[in-house]
């Protein structure tokens, strides 16, 4: 019997835990694939938002603001990459200006610092590739971007090392009420616990629903995205958003955190709830929306296109779904944690950590370690540094990934280290090997070959994430 | 009489050559612009022959494999006997560039030869 | 560390170059190579068909690689292996007077002398990076740019679908295969008629793979005739041109693709869409000179090649600076890259021995690719500095039939040489005589063009 098996080992899921493990409890983490970060927080925007966007007085409102805030001490407590870039919504239509208004009294009421209306002349003067269509725009200074699978990777690390077990490639498939708390069935065998926190993204509707008797649902939600070189990597310098217009929602165009250029997503409600491929149509839609806010869109320069699954909850107030199930005690609902959800995750494992903590009170853990370090990077390092790391190992001199940068040593370190890699994505999510320009076409051989010599395994089994994706066929 | 088409490799131009013919018996070649057109399809209809290149195992090696081909062409319709042949054999390395791989290959009387040198595997870095 | 020339690239081109840089009298050189031998990607080419010009026989990629890794060693050139050149750039500001002596040659110092109290510093730094050495940085007075290609991805093709594994580039899958041993898959579908991937249908088909259909995009094929009947048609394996991809499912590994007929405008056509039962995808659609290093250099680029500008000497514009192979532009056949190297290796010890240097030349005449060639390599020759002839290559945009290939002086026609037949595949070339363009008075601009009967 553990204290509490929290289901799904996303943002949400991460976040939650590392929370816990603050505190003296038992927490179990079950993913059902390969490795941490592989659901919805793998292909979303990377985006801290600043916090406008949401309805004042929902959750979503409260914790992007409170997130967003907490992101920069976080990404120095835990290594990831972090940048308040700052952002902006275009008004494309002067007949729109009100909503610009109203974004901006909305998040002053959600308490977003600095936000102010900025007129065509000091639009162009920030971003000199604006649409020369935009006549104003919101702009928000506290608004950022973070990489995705650092913040989740990091906070799965540090909540392992803090003793939170994660159980990977387990599927829950049942859940059953028992006196003490739940029994969850897996394909990996029985959980029983006292606590559930429910963070199964797009399947969270299905684990509430086993328990509880007021059915909730969750709707997958597709964002198609395209991801251009690095050379026009600062074609904006900022997270350019759009106000809704005619054409429909808007989408946004941004420099990742990394220093590529990403234009998406769509936004299309589907059955599927692995439907995470890309379309036709749905590429050239995002690419022609966000072209109508930057003058020459390098649209040539696309390197990859990927989709992914907003955990969208059908709920009153457009809210996640977040707290103690009434009918369920002890089950606790992460749900339809959609935009801002990354942005929220600091804030929200605390919140559900807190209503965890009042159902299942537990003392503060004196040994906790907050601090973790990430994997160095060659590519960002300086001179010195280069030096210094290749006198410690002389594997980081050996540059496997050449597009990015990436060496053996690094790549040694993403398997090694806890939580360790054991696939292609999971390399590629811990040292960007692979997400360059060639898109893995150099190294992906060496990668493998570098995967089966550390985890002493056959070539032939190591796959680019869960079971069924080997590369070789013998 | 049976008529083939050719598409002649002689240069870019690329020219679909027809042959009449019965069995090995050539009876007319058309739509050749040049006389390497009618040699080729006359080889191809007759005799066609391939250099195959392929693999074999190595044992010990730097590498896990070593590149091999045929020292000459062999007729087309040995090609899946020849791959059948070096599947099963595994050198001890090291093997040199022009090591003989497998003497007459299929009875073909041609010799299957090392293309490449693989030295030893180095030892274990620790 | 200080040295006369560097080469970045140990494949084809960086060895040839070094060779004639070598045998041109340049002694102080080094080899550059990120791999662990020396070869480049011929090392995973064990096809044969290497070296009918050059050799007059068909060599496998190997011993191609061979009969210049053995010369490199004959003529004792060191390299360096496992290295990978991190950085290049210029060294900046002026070369104060002493020193220039020792680093420019002494036209340029005389040509100086009127100028200011140094010139301009044309030294290049390259930083490099091994397990044995670490990271340092060598000082170098010219640079030959030998890097080489690579193969456009499937994000770069926008190619919808599933992400799944068992989509590979050709090369990808060509290295598994014939470096490892290994098989990348079972039933393929091959995307893009380039020589890597007909060459991979054959190889995969002799290892017991079912090669199920190549779709081309193009109405034509992108790859030499003789692979396409010798590894397509040998085996059976149906050439859809004017088809694509348009789909790929499977969300943990390939389970088909889906090809549709595209239109004139290379559309997909709506109904003609047709699912393929597979595992694999290999991707074959064009290469990409791997030019990273020249960007950061700053060296101007031409958008037809995604290679550098370069002269008659196959010097970019930045000085000293010399570039080759198909990080130049997109070769058919090694023989032409090696011929292409030497040059540029002879080139570049023109140039360290002073008898290149831009002071000491007339002008720079551009050469114009126009109706149907979409580039020419040199873009532009010096005639004082060219040799007795000079190799122009070239690729045409489309497939021409009887047609011409026609050179222009200042828009008059000098040359016509006929073709019956021009293809985007093939690199052609026209070779320009220095007699000719002495002769010729006035010369502005020489236009290669195509001619249609």
């Amino acid at each position: 019997m553990t204290d509490i098996i929290v289901i799904g080992a996303g943002v949400t899921g991460c976040a939650v835990a590392r929370e816990l493990a603050r505190y003296d409890l038992s927490v179990t983490v079950l993913e059902r694939a390969s490795d941490v970060c592989e659901g919805t927080s793998k292909a979303n925007s990377g985006i801290a938002h600043a916090g406008f966007d949401a309805v004042p007085g929902t959750l979503k409102a409260k914790l992007n603001v409170a997130g967003s805030k907490m992101m920069e001490d976080l990404s120095k407590e835990l290594d990831f990459p972090f940048k308040r870039n700052g952002s902006l919504v275009l008004c494309f239509d002067e007949g729109d200006r009100h909503k610009l208004k109203r974004l901006l009294e909305q998040g002053q009421k959600n308490g977003v610092e600095g936000l102010r209306i900025i007129e065509k002349e000091e639009l162009k003067e920030l971003e000199p590739n604006i649409s020369d269509d935009a006549v104003a725009a919101l702009f928000a200074p506290t608004g950022g971007i973070v990489c995705p699978f650092g913040l989740t990777i990091a906070l799965a690390e540090n909540a392992a090392v803090n003793g939170v077990m994660f159980r990977l490639n387990t599927e829950v498939q049942e859940i059953q009420k028992i006196p003490e708390g739940y029994r969850v069935i897996t394909n990996q065998g029985t959980f029983d616990s006292r606590v559930i926190v429910n963070a199964a993204g797009v399947y969270a509707d299905r684990f509430h629903n086993m328990v509880s008797g007021q059915k909730i649902k969750i709707i997958p939600r597709k964002g198609e995205y395209c991801l251009m070189d690095k050379k026009v990597g600062s074609w904006v310098t900022r997270t350019i958003f759009q106000l809704p217009t005619k054409y429909g929602k808007g989408v946004l165009v941004t420099p990742t955190v990394h220093g590529n250029l990403l234009a998406g997503p769509t936004a299309v409600d589907i059955e599927d709830y692995e439907g995470v491929n890309t379309t036709g149509e749905g590429m050239s839609d995002l690419m022609k929306r966000a072209a109508l806010s930057v003058e020459g869109l390098p649209t040539g320069q696309v390197i990859t296109s990927f989709a992914g699954l907003r955990a969208h909850g059908v709920t009153e107030k457009e809210d996640f779904i977040l707290g103690p199930v009434e009918d369920a005690p002890g089950f606790f609902d992460a749900a339809g944690i959609e935009s801002p959800g990354l942005t929220c995750a600091p804030a929200l494992g605390k919140y559900v950590a807190e209503m965890v903590l009042e159902y299942l009170p537990a003392e503060e853990k004196k040994n906790f370690i907050a601090v973790r370090k990430g994997i160095p990077s060659m590519a960002l390092a300086d001179p010195e540094e280069r030096q210094r790391l290749i006198k410690e190992n002389p594997l980081y001199a050996d540059v496997v990934c050449r597009c990015e940068m990436v060496t053996e040593g690094e790549i040694v370190d993403a398997i090694r280290r806890p939580l360790g890699a054991t696939t292609l994505d999971g390399v590629k999510r811990r040292t960007r090997a692979g997400m360059g320009r060639c898109q893995a076409g150099f190294c992906s051989p060496r990668t493998v070959e570098i995967l089966a010599r550390e985890l002493g395994r056959d070539m032939a089994v190591i796959g680019k994430n869960d079971k069924g994706s080997e590369f070789l066929t013998e | 009489m049976e008529r083939k088409e050719f598409v002649c490799i002689g240069c870019p131009l690329g020219c679909n050559v027809t042959v009449e013919a019965e069995g090995k018996d050539i009876k007319s070649i058309t739509g050749n612009t040049c006389p390497r057109g009618a040699d080729y399809v006359t080889k191809e209809l007759t005799d066609p022959r391939r250099i195959v290149t392929s693999l074999v195992k190595v044992s010990g090696g730097e590498l896990p494999v070593v590149s091999v081909k045929t020292a000459a062409d062999i007729p087309k319709d040995k090609i899946m006997d020849c791959m059948g042949v070096l599947k099963e054999i595994e050198l001890p390395a090291p093997v040199c560039m022009g090591d003989v791989v497998a003497e007459n290959v299929c009875g073909t009387g041609v010799n299957v030869i090392a293309t490449r040198t693989c030295g030893l595997k180095a030892a274990e870095a620790t | 560390m200080k040295k006369e020339l560097v080469i970045i690239g140990g494949g084809p081109a960086g060895l040839a170059a070094a060779i004639a840089a070598r045998e041109n009298g340049v002694e102080d050189l080094v080899i550059i190579e990120r791999d662990g031998r020396l070869g480049g990607i011929l090392n995973q080419c064990i096809h044969n068909g290497f070296g009918l010009h050059t050799f007059k026989e068909e060599l496998t990629g190997p011993e191609y690689a061979a009969r210049y890794i053995d010369r490199v060693l004959e003529l004792g050139i060191p390299y360096k292996l496992n290295t990978m050149v991190v950085d290049l750039t210029q060294m900046s500001g002026l070369v104060q007077q002493d020193a220039a002596d020792s680093v420019v040659s002494e036209e340029r110092v005389k040509a100086a002398d009127n100028a200011a109290s140094g010139v301009h510093d044309v030294r290049k730094l390259v930083t490099v990076m091994n397990r044995e050495e670490g990271l340092y940085t060598i000082e170098a007075r010219a640079v030959i740019l030998a890097m080489g290609c690579r193969e456009r991805s499937r994000g770069a093709l926008n190619i919808p679908g599933y992400r799944p594994a068992g989509i590979y580039s050709a090369g990808t899958a060509q290295r598994y295969v014939n470096m490892e041993g290994r098989m990348p898959g079972r039933e393929v579908v091959i995307l893009g008629s380039g020589d890597i991937g007909l060459i991979m249908a054959r190889r995969m088909t002799l290892e017991g793979a079912k090669v199920k259909l190549v779709a081309e995009l193009m109405p034509y094929s992108g790859g030499l005739k003789r692979n396409i009947v010798q590894c397509l048609d040998d085996f059976g394996i149906p050439l859809k041109l004017e088809h694509t991809v348009v789909d790929i499912k499977g969300k943990k590994r390939v389970e088909a693709v889906v090809i549709a007929r595209v239109d004139e405008h290379s559309r997909p056509i709506p109904g003609t869409e047709e699912e393929i039962k597979c595992d694999t995808l290999l991707l074959s659609c064009g290469l990409i000179p791997e030019n990273e290093l020249s960007e950061t250099l700053g060296v101007e680029m031409n958008s037809a090649t995604k290679g550098p500008k370069v002269n008659e000497s196959l010097e970019t514009d930045k000085e000293g600076v010399f570039a080759c192979g198909n990080v130049l532009h997109v070769h058919d056949l090694v023989d032409y890259v090696s011929e292409e190297a030497l040059q540029a290796g002879k080139c570049a010890a023109a140039y360290l021995q002073g008898r290149h240097s831009a002071e000491t030349v007339g002008k720079q005449i551009p050469i114009r690719a126009v109706n149907g060639v979409r580039y020419t390599v040199p873009a532009s020759l010096n005639i004082d500095r060219m040799e007795a002839s000079q190799v122009v290559r070239f690729r045409v945009g489309n497939v021409y039939r009887d047609a011409a290939v026609e050179v222009s002086f200042n828009g008059k026609a000098v040359s016509s040489r006929k073709k019956k037949v021009l293809a985007p595949g093939e690199m052609e070339q026209v070779i320009l005589k220095k007699q000719d363009l002495q002769q010729f008075e006035g010369l502005e601009e020489i236009t290669v063009s195509i001619r249609q009967a």
